[in-house]
């Protein structure tokens, strides 16, 4: 059975943190959202935990009890072992004596964690933490798992133990949501949701999320109309539409999803500037 | 004799009891590069920064900041922003820089587009993007000759990513030398050259296919990821999800042509350049007889 978010406005205060944004998860998938600060990641995924309660729109997700949710915070308990976290969340979802064991030395294991099974989470590193918290998430074999930033500020070999976890899970049928602000792990799911001042950018493989760009990407010395340029090393980026003709200085390349999520932001910040 | 660097590490190591947590690193940073630091958490990044900013002592080899030893009156001439920001976040923008420029004996810095009309807003109200911009502004208001950033674009989105590398920019053509550290792919593509540190050393440097060097990964194309996953993680290759496929670092071809063929599941398996992270991953799994 997939999950999903149908067409969700959620308003805080006056700001909306989600204008009519939809997302579906299916059984052995994994969905990244993208975004930076503020764009409405964690809004949605509370929204599909049922945290929250939305203005417009429809959620279906599986009892609490068979969802994991792994928050941006911490989501272990400092003064707790590693092991008497498990053990705690383990007994919340009803698991006990052998089976609590098993499916947590497994979990350890996997993660990298047995070593460090009795040391106190406070003790951790950051992305020790994080890959504890997958775990605590993860425990109880949910269907849908929901991570928010699980690699924020994790350096990349823990962050390459997490999406192999990631892909474990999926692997053997959960359904998988999870937020990030980096482009170049978000190429990695099979789908991606680009959110941006709380509305869709784009959505869908990455070959669908490039297809939504129209017009072309070039690189260049120096940029010629200067908001539609951006930086890329030494050199610039810069959009153009379909209509334009870029200069000879300049030369047609293949957007990566940086680039695309670049322009994209771009028009919008445009097309908001100009109904003003 | 110092040359053309601004930063120089000659030979330096730097033990703590036992252990060493950096070990005989040669590197320099001149004026106008961006040289990006990484390595996996105590691959000993942190530990050299301080050693070359002398807030730590070397325990052998040398270090020169601006030709000199890296005293308090060299390091004026110093631009840091730590991950954390190091703002108050219960004072106003105004504030802040006028408090740094007034630390570094500087005017305080102009505010950029993005933050004009913001003077009078709390630091700790402004979204994650517009925070780091004033964290820049902060550091810079003095010209520092070397800048110091740590993870600099982490949390905000594309473009106020692009605004921010900008700033750094247009540092670096300014002549500012300045070295970055960072987790993120992305930023270590904008740099102009890499340093990567694993257990203590200092293991390659130059642009990314000098980092990756001759390690490879597989990427497996398959109708069925799932079941390629399982197969080639139950055989206990180091298997990753890949958009619709999936990819192994460091391994055999033929092997895993074999793994999946015992699994009866049809794959095409294809050799291809490794990214800089399975790179690192290559380097923690070693053991540090190997690397040595």
């Amino acid at each position: 059975m997939s999950f999903w978010v149908r067409s969700a406005t959620v308003r805080n205060g006056d700001v909306l943190a989600l204008d009519d944004v939809s997302v579906t998860v299916e059984p052995g998938s994994v969905v990244v959202v993208v975004g930076g600060d503020g764009a409405g990641k964690t809004t949605l995924l509370r929204a599909l935990v049922g945290e929250l309660v939305l203005e417009r729109g429809s959620v279906r997700a599986p009892a609490p009890q068979r969802i994991g949710y792994l928050t941006a915070a911490a989501g272990s308990w400092p003064a707790l072992t590693v092991r008497q976290n498990m053990d705690f969340v383990g007994g919340i979802y009803g698991l006990a004596g052998e089976r609590l064991q098993q499916r947590r030395e497994a979990l350890l294991t996997r993660a990298g964690l047995t070593e460090a099974g009795d040391r106190l989470a406070s003790q951790l590193s950051g992305g020790m933490r994080r890959k504890l918290g997958f775990c605590m998430a993860m425990q109880h074999q949910p269907e849908l798992l929901v991570l928010d930033e699980p690699t924020t500020g994790v350096d990349p070999v823990s962050r390459i133990d997490l999406w192999r976890l990631v892909s474990e899970a999926a692997a053997a049928g959960a359904a998988v949501l999870m937020s990030t602000t980096y482009l170049d792990e978000a190429e990695r799911a099979g789908s991606l949701l680009v959110l941006d001042g709380g509305r869709t950018l784009a959505e869908g493989s990455l070959a669908d999320v490039r297809a939504t760009l129209v017009g072309s990407i070039t690189v260049g010395d120096r940029p010629h109309r200067a908001p539609w340029a951006w930086r890329r090393g030494r050199r610039f980026h810069e959009w153009w539409r379909d209509s334009e003709q870029p200069p000879a200085d300049v030369m047609a390349i293949e957007p990566d999803l940086e680039d695309v999520v670049v322009a994209l932001s771009l028009q919008r910040r445009h097309e908001i500037g100009a109904r003003r | 004799m110092s040359g053309d660097s601004l930063v120089r590490a000659t030979r330096v190591s730097r033990a703590f009891g036992d252990t060493l947590a950096v070990q005989d690193v040669s590197m320099d940073v001149r004026p106008g590069e961006v040289v990006g630091l990484l390595g996996a958490n105590g691959a000993g990044k942190t530990t050299l920064i301080r050693l070359l900013l002398g807030l730590l002592p070397v325990t052998a080899g040398s270090v020169e900041l601006l030709g000199g030893a890296p005293d308090r009156e060299r390091r004026r001439h110093l631009g840091y922003v730590p991950q954390s920001l190091g703002l108050y976040r219960d004072l106003t923008v105004g504030e802040n820089l006028a408090f740094t420029a007034q630390a570094y004996g500087a005017a305080p810095a102009q505010l950029t587009d993005a933050l004009r009309g913001s003077a009078d807003v709390l630091v700790g109200e402004l979204s994650l993007g517009l925070q780091r911009q004033v964290a820049f502004l902060a550091a810079l208001a003095h010209a520092p000759q070397v800048l110091v950033l740590d993870e600099p674009t982490s949390g905000v989105d594309p473009l106020a990513r692009a605004a921010l590398w900008d700033t750094i920019r247009e540092q670096a053509d300014r002549g500012t030398g300045v070295l970055v550290t960072t987790h993120y792919m992305q930023e270590a593509a904008q740099c102009d050259r890499l340093l990567l540190m694993s257990r203590a050393r200092l293991v390659a440097q130059g642009s990314e296919a000098d980092i990756v060097g001759e390690t490879t990964a597989a990427a497996v194309r398959t109708d069925d990821w799932a079941a390629a996953f399982a197969a080639l993680n139950a055989a206990g290759e180091p298997v990753m999800l890949a958009g619709r496929d999936v990819r192994v670092a460091d391994s055999d071809v033929d092997h895993l042509r074999a793994v999946l063929a015992a699994a009866g599941i049809g794959a095409d398996v294809v050799a291809v350049a490794a990214t800089i992270e399975e790179r690192m991953m290559v380097l923690a799994r070693e053991t540090p007889e190997a690397v040595g």
